[in-house]
């Protein structure tokens, strides 16, 4: 290690480490990058000094500039509510139609409701408002209780079967598995089916329709259109909340399932509701 | 051969700074240049493109050129804000920016060229670092005198005039530093309103900042560091060697014919000793900015300015030789020259070897000569740098001016509708990249028993829409497209979005898909 000698080419000192006869020589730094290198510890001096920097046991040092990286995103937040309260303003204020007519809060309505709805709604009706199995799709066309601006917001104000609120949707579908015998209900499911396709044994339906005519079309219309006033679905037509099919439509029969959905006035306040609301609309269902 | 009396020649006392033998370390302290001023006809080129390349970066943002009421009239803009590039008719979008790629390719390209036929004609001539640097010396001289002036007034101690001077001089480059800065900032914004904004104090901040920074690079690169930039810092230097080869003119001393050099050839004559062209005034090494010696052969730190040849031609006048003894040559050439001189490397320089009895230049001596230019490496490099620039220039030419992106929604995939219907959401973006409002009309193609709507635009379902598109801008729509029961065929359907002009020529289309359930139907 003390081995230690002047390089005859460039009379430069070696550091006495050897690989392979291979001698490193001990060139000083390049000054430029000394420099650059004094000027950041310097920076990093000034650095704790003005900013945050040492942690301290309940907290860290706060720095002559007072910077908080907390209040500057709740300052931001300030902002944005600000930039934002025009047409926060204008959506509260105005009615539902006049906000779907109006070019420019359209899309800050529809923005809004997509954010709210991720956060409230998707849970149940999927992110892509697609719905499920018992969770009604919100893209399509077949509405239960209505599929126009002011169905839809009544529909989220105060929900569906949902006991706290006064005024939410109510209605409820007798099992029928006490009502009808088992035959009964085969053929009626069978009937059910016929309406919108072809059902496996036609002359079940038959046999059907008057079990319906007695029993179901009070609700559901003679036709079996639906009733939108308690919410009776459409069920002549494609689509199926509970799936499609004999054996899902006898299920429903004999001891039915009913959605809940909660209201959501109280929880979120109008504005909101009326920015879902015009979201929901805009979906490609909207009446 | 030197028989008219020993002429007027002033001898330059001076020692290279960046001579292979005196090399400095990478971390030693710069030594100072003190060029002198050259004249001839090299540096006379050289200030006709100071003026021009100057004259280029300081007007082109005020050149005006009129797009109509919808796009800025300033002839070259870069509008960083709104994304968009203006080059006189050319307006260029972020997504076209293969064509700054293609410039970039051809600007590579051509330097290769240039570089393989004249050397590093870049360098000398036409690099910012070059040009800026000259017009520093300008000043410098202009304020403190030439060369031996500088000297002095260096060596001098600390006095009232010579601070006098050094405020001066550098006032006058921090001048010429900020207007650098301050011309930068115009090729990004309206010319006329940003210089009132500037002097009103109503300029954006970035604008002061980048004056700022420009105007401190300026100063430091063309009046503190100026050769060191080129020796140290640019990479050109280190990649030249390859471009370079024996058949590129560089500049070069004819040693053949100038060794060997003697300040007092009458005397060595006399002695009966053998001696060249060269009569060790140093001229050429005084006038070098790079600080280099010239007869010490091609080196690195060369940038081909050629004031060495201006220097020593002037010489070469007074004392009444050929000019060219330092000269632009192939290294071709001189290595003929050369062992014509040496008798084939067998003995030092014999000047008389290159010469006739009555003192002329012998025919077998090499000369440059313009076929040179012309060889493979040129014209595969003119060919690549040819095919790059016509094949953007096609494409600019032919390129579409209407633009149509479609994405699928990606949930849900598909909606069933209460008839059996299917229906499957859009995003369709139309770009009008002209500045006037156009009117395109979006259509499908494809898929039977098919029909859309535009939401916000309240009007039937149909197969096609007129959509009005504001000038220069991207409308966004969303397109709900809704199969009939009866054609929708399982799985994913391939169809297409089209697009075209309702009041030109211009069409496009976009492949898109249509999703349906895998057992539908």
């Amino acid at each position: 290690m003390s081995d230690k000698q002047v390089d005859k080419l460039g009379g430069v000192e070696t550091t006495g480490h050897v690989w392979d006869g291979i001698r490193e020589l001990n060139n000083p730094l390049p000054r430029w990058w000394l420099w650059t290198f004094y000027a950041t510890i310097l920076w990093a001096i000034g650095y704790t000094v003005l900013y945050p920097a040492w942690p301290l046991v309940t907290h860290a040092t706060r720095g002559v500039f007072g910077f908080s990286s907390r209040a500057d995103l709740r300052t931001s937040l300030d902002d944005a509510t600000r930039a934002q309260a025009r047409y926060v303003d204008a959506i509260r204020s105005r009615s539902l139609a006049d906000i779907e007519a109006d070019n420019e809060l359209r899309p800050f309505a529809i923005a809004a409701g997509a954010a709210a709805f991720k956060v409230n709604c998707s849970q149940c009706h999927g992110s892509g408002a697609q719905g499920g199995n018992g969770y009604p799709n919100l893209n399509d066309d077949d509405w239960l209780w209505g599929g126009d601006l002011s169905s839809i917001y009544q529909t989220i104000s105060h929900g569906i079967r949902y006991e706290a609120d006064a005024d939410t949707r109510q209605s409820e579908m007798p099992a029928f598995r006490d009502v009808l015998k088992p035959d009964q209900i085969k053929a009626v499911a069978s009937y059910v089916v016929s309406l919108s396709g072809t059902p496996r044994n036609p002359e079940l339906a038959v046999k059907g329709k008057p079990v319906f005519e007695q029993n179901c079309a009070a609700c559901h219309g003679p036709e079996g259109r639906g009733g939108r006033q308690v919410g009776a679905p459409n069920l002549a037509d494609a689509i199926w909340l509970y799936g499609p099919g004999e054996e899902a439509v006898e299920r429903q029969v004999e001891s039915p399932r009913h959605g809940v959905m909660p209201a959501w006035q109280v929880r979120l306040g109008d504005t909101t509701v009326k920015e879902l609301t015009v979201f929901v609309h805009s979906l490609g269902g909207g009446e | 051969m030197l028989d008219q009396g020993e002429p007027e020649v002033q001898k330059f006392d001076v020692e290279p700074v960046n001579a292979a033998h005196v090399r400095q370390p990478l971390y030693a302290a710069r030594q100072k240049v003190f060029p002198k001023r050259a004249s001839g006809s090299f540096r006379r080129f050289k200030w006709i493109v100071m003026a021009i390349t100057l004259g280029i970066y300081y007007l082109t943002p005020w050149l005006r050129w009129d797009r109509g009421p919808f796009a800025p009239s300033q002839a070259v803009l870069i509008d960083l804000q709104h994304r968009r590039f203006y080059f006189l008719f050319v307006e260029i979008w972020p997504q076209e920016f293969i064509y700054v790629a293609g410039l970039l390719v051809m600007a590579g390209v051509g330097l290769f060229l240039i570089t393989s036929t004249v050397g590093r004609a870049w360098c000398g001539y036409t690099c910012p670092q070059t040009v800026w640097v000259d017009l520093f010396l300008v000043v410098e001289r202009a304020v403190e005198g030439d060369r031996n002036a500088r000297i002095k007034l260096d060596q001098a101690p600390w006095s009232g005039r010579k601070l006098m001077l050094r405020t001066v001089k550098h006032g006058l480059w921090l001048l010429i530093a900020a207007a650098t800065g301050g011309a930068w900032i115009f090729y990004f914004a309206d010319a006329p309103t940003l210089l009132r904004q500037l002097f009103s104090g109503n300029a954006p901040a970035v604008a002061y900042i980048t004056i700022g920074v420009l105007t401190a690079t300026t100063y430091t690169f063309g009046g503190m560091m100026r050769e060191q930039v080129c020796t140290y810092m640019c990479p050109w230097p280190r990649i030249q060697a390859a471009m370079l080869d024996e058949n590129s003119l560089t500049v070069t001393y004819n040693d053949w014919r100038g060794e060997p050099r003697s300040r007092h050839a009458k005397k060595a004559i006399a002695a009966g000793q053998k001696v060249g062209d060269c009569v060790d005034c140093n001229a050429c090494v005084a006038v070098c900015p790079m600080g280099i010696d010239i007869r010490d052969g091609q080196q690195l730190e060369c940038i081909t300015c050629a004031l060495c040849i201006d220097a020593c031609d002037a010489v070469m006048d007074k004392t009444g030789r050929e000019r060219g003894l330092i000269s632009y040559a192939t290294l071709s050439d001189y290595n003929t020259n050369m062992a014509i001189a040496t008798g084939g490397g067998a003995h030092p320089v014999d000047p008389g070897l290159v010469r006739r009895a009555d003192g002329s230049f012998s025919d077998r001596l090499a000369h440059f000569h313009l076929r040179k230019i012309f060889r493979p490496r040129t014209f595969i490099y003119f060919g690549a740098w040819s095919l790059v620039g016509l094949v953007m220039l096609y494409s600019l030419l032919t390129r579409e001016r209407l633009e149509i992106n479609v994405l699928h929604d990606r949930n849900p995939q598909y909606v069933l509708l209460s008839d059996g219907s299917i229906r499957n959401g859009y995003t369709v973006k139309l770009l009008n990249m002209l500045p006037e409002q156009r009117t395109f009309k979006l259509a499908l193609g494809g898929l039977d028993g098919a029909s859309m709507t535009i939401v916000g635009y309240d009007s039937e379902e149909g197969r096609s829409f007129a959509v009005p598109v504001e000038p220069d801008r991207l409308l966004t729509l969303k397109v709900y497209v809704k199969q009939d029961v009866a054609d929708v065929k399982p799985g994913s359907t391939d169809f297409r979005f089209e697009v075209h002009d309702m009041g030109g020529s211009e069409s496009g289309a976009y492949r898109a898909t249509f999703n349906a359930p895998e057992g539908s139907k």
